[in-house]
């Protein structure tokens, strides 16, 4: 038997966890460009000339899936999520269309200009249409948060007849969650593109190719990430405290704590029993949970059954997804912290265990980020709106199970050759190096002359 | 129902009608580009053909965006109900979407697979275009409502009728895609879209022929609505200026003048808009629900329309430089120079 929730659930989380993705680094890239951009205008230093036509090349890529994948995300809302478009549009659906009066269309029409139009405008204009397309990426950021914030943390709305009116704009849009949400997503979005630029960088460095352009990537970026990770570890426990306020059964689940209490535990690693209400095999620490929690040794913590069985999500998910995200961060603390004291020693560029680490950790991000945004969607449930609207009440009422499993699949297919197509493009882009990504500049950043031109490196069959 | 709330549905239904028929025109050309992309002869075209459009294509699909959540925001019900009932060929707009939209970067970067690209891009158009024609042609039709739902099946959108209205829009997207590429390219490329926009123009005057008798064969009340005395003479140039500018249209592919026939194009499509407009008005979700009934709360729309106003014209005049700034003729061994 086909379940058209949980079908139509499986296909958001799909069309979302790749869409995100991409977001998670261009909206990091943008920035870095048109920083390039900026120092190469700035200092007339032909190393930044290089660099920026190198990402802008891959950019361009990644940009072109984000938008595709993107506009199938506010068509979800009315094809499987009709009930939910019915009950909040009134209050949430301007901020989305805010994103795109303020973003999308600020992206798209200087993403034009910023790929092809380097001859045809001035450098100066050339440098603000990247300035314009990162500013974009970040106004989109802070729609779209907004939208998820206020289905988590409600406010500044009536509910008349199971529909929600606006009563106070400024109470909707900065919602208890969002400016914790927002800085926490938007420093994991840089972090994730830092530690990328980071990992083509010592791999270039390993290889010997990209000389001094590859040097300043991995010195930019290890600049940034040593301020950017400990900053995102003070903002991801300020976040915390925020969810301790107000969504206590989702901290309950993040920490798998079945009952209230004071003094609480950390638990370090359980298995779950939703059933049985406990956990098994748990390791735990005396304190902790109470003292990182609430701030407090004697803090009181939330547990799963101060909610019905109904009321509560499905504890297992955001229970592991945050200890991996979590996980992740700590692994990204040690690469940076030992970049910095190898930066201390001179020998930043050469240590080969610390290059190959950052070679590997270069989609570390991403998958912070999956696990991040697994543990705050998934730690909502049964709602869609917090308390207030469920899950199962939001869909269209009109969708069989083999309607969402036909679509499910067509999205399945269709992404599953989209998306690996699109790594290996980029990672294509990035093994010819920076050098090829201005040879094959005739025309502008972002083309080569004859589409078919055979480029340096390539193996012609 | 205050006069306020009265006039800012009004506003939203023009600030809406102009976004879809913005979408229309400029993803229309686009669409239609990639349409006849693959009648060109060799790569060399199909790279100009591909130029054409590589940097603007994107801001155009934008409205796409923009229409289906300016909709949601100014018309809430409408979306969802009209929606879900059109839950396949969304999908196959979608789906052929993101082929068609990756091509741009992909078929650059892909030497080897570039015929699948560009095979990706040709069919992610038609597939594209025909889903919206179907989703129109259903609009038409109607759905089965319940209270604030579609109770419909997910397949009952397709129709003969609203195959028809697919097939028809493909072929008018052609005849844009052919006026823009005799706008913006010269020598063989040109010669072939004045020639495929012929073809083109005949596709979309039989369509529109087709519809338009069908339309009040189906529904008595536009039958009504557009042959009762007097209306039948107050509509009657509606078809009669139609026709003059298929007329128009066909001798500018003919002729010499490069902006003439995207011009017609344009005129021809604005009619039979407005030929829709006056068979559903006030319909929004036709049959149910009037654009009154549908609409936001007033708080919602107001909201939206104070940024509306300013941010609109500021997005249209960026827009409308960056088309400045790739101006003129695309050719093969210059691309943007």
């Amino acid at each position: 038997m086909l379940d058209a929730v949980l079908l139509s659930r499986l296909q958001f989380v799909w069309l979302i966890a790749w869409h995100i993705l991409m977001p998670a680094f261009t909206v990091g890239l943008a920035s870095f460009i048109a920083c390039l951009e900026g120092l190469r205008l700035a200092t007339g230093n032909d190393v930044y000339a290089r660099l920026s036509a190198f990402w802008t090349k891959i950019f361009a890529v990644s940009f072109g899936m984000g938008v595709v994948s993107g506009i199938a995300m506010p068509f979800q809302f009315g094809t499987n999520w009709s009930r939910f478009s019915d009950a909040t549009a009134d209050v949430i659906s301007p901020l989305m269309a805010y994103e795109g009066l303020t973003a999308f269309f600020l992206e798209s029409a200087f993403l034009g200009v910023l790929l092809f139009g380097r001859s045809r405008v001035p450098p100066s204009v050339h440098f603000f249409a990247a300035m314009m397309v990162a500013l974009g990426t970040l106004f989109s950021s802070f729609w779209i948060i907004a939208v998820n914030s206020w289905m988590q943390t409600p406010a500044g709305y009536a509910l008349v007849d199971g529909r929600f009116e606006p009563r106070d704009w400024s109470a909707v849009i900065f919602n208890p969650s969002f400016p914790y949400r927002l800085a926490h997503t938007v420093t994991g979005f840089y972090i994730t593109t830092g530690f990328v630029v980071l990992g083509v960088g010592a791999w270039m460095l390993r290889k010997g190719t990209g000389g001094d352009a590859a040097k300043r990537m991995v010195s930019l970026t290890l600049w940034l990430l040593m301020g950017l990770v400990p900053l995102q570890i003070f903002l991801g426990d300020a976040h915390g405290l925020n969810t301790l306020a107000h969504q206590p059964t989702k901290l309950a689940a993040i920490e798998a704590n079945w009952h209230r209490e004071h003094r609480a535990p950390l638990t370090l690693f359980a298995i779950p029993d939703q059933q049985a209400e406990k956990n098994h095999f748990a390791v735990e620490v005396p304190l902790l949970g109470s003292l990182i929690l609430t701030h407090d040794v004697n803090g009181e913590v939330p547990g799963l059954t101060d909610v019905p069985p109904h009321d509560r999500p499905p504890v297992v998910i955001p229970f592991f997804a945050f200890r991996i995200m979590v996980g992740l961060g700590v692994i990204m603390l040690a690469i940076v912290a030992t970049g910095t004291l190898l930066r201390r020693g001179g020998r930043l560029y050469t240590n080969p265990l610390f290059l190959r680490a950052c070679q590997w950790a270069a989609p570390i991000g991403f998958a912070a980020v999956l696990a991040g945004w697994t543990t705050t969607e998934v730690g909502r449930q049964p709602w869609t709106v917090y308390g207030l609207l469920r899950t199962a009440d939001s869909v269209s009422p009109s969708l069989t199970g083999v309607d969402v499993a036909i679509s499910l699949a067509a999205y399945m297919v269709a992404y599953l050759i989209m998306f690996p197509a699109g790594l290996a493009l980029m990672a294509r882009i990035a093994k010819r190096g920076i050098a090829a990504a201005q040879e094959e500049d005739p025309i502008e950043a972002g083309r080569p002359k004859s589409p078919i031109a055979t480029l340096p490196g390539e193996h012609v069959p | 129902m205050s006069l306020a709330a009265f006039d800012l549905v009004a506003i939203w239904t023009v600030i809406l009608g102009l976004a879809v028929f913005l979408y229309v025109l400029l993803d229309g050309f686009d669409l239609g580009v990639g349409i006849l992309f693959g009648l060109a002869p060799d790569t060399p075209s199909r790279n100009v053909i591909m130029d054409s459009i590589a940097p603007i294509w994107d801001g155009n699909e934008t409205w796409l965006v923009m229409g289906s959540i300016g909709l949601l925001t100014a018309f809430p019900l409408a979306f969802a109900i009209i929606i879900p009932a059109v839950y396949f060929p969304i999908l196959l707009m979608l789906i052929a979407l993101v082929f068609r939209g990756v091509a741009f970067e992909f078929r650059y970067r892909d030497a080897e697979r570039r015929g699948f690209w560009d095979y990706g891009f040709h069919w992610g158009s038609i597939v594209a275009t025909f889903a919206q024609g179907v989703v129109l042609g259903a609009f038409i039709q109607g759905f089965e409502v319940d209270g604030r739902h579609f109770v419909g099946g997910s397949f009952d959108c397709f129709t003969p009728f609203s195959l028809l209205t697919g097939l028809s829009l493909v072929f008018g997207y052609a005849l844009l895609g052919a006026g823009w590429l005799v706008l913006k390219t010269e020598g063989e490329v040109q010669a072939g879209a004045r020639r495929q926009g012929r073809l083109a123009l005949l596709g979309v005057l039989a369509g529109i022929g087709a519809v338009s008798l069908w339309t009040p064969l189906m529904n008595a009340e536009i039958a009504r609505r557009w042959f009762d005395w007097p209306n039948i003479a107050l509509l009657s140039p509606v078809p009669i200026v139609s026709g003059l500018i298929a007329l128009f249209t066909w001798r500018a592919f003919q002729g010499r003048h490069d902006a003439a026939p995207f011009a017609g194009g344009v005129a021809l499509f604005l009619m039979s808009y407005l030929g829709i407009a006056i068979s559903l008005f006030p319909m929004i979700v036709p049959g149910h629900y009037t654009l009154w009934q549908a609409a936001a709360s007033p708080d919602t729309q107001l909201f939206l329309l104070v940024g509306t106003l300013v941010l609109l014209p500021v997005i249209l005049l960026y827009t409308a430089w960056s088309y400045w700034v790739f101006r003129g003729k695309v050719t093969a061994d210059m691309g943007y120079h």
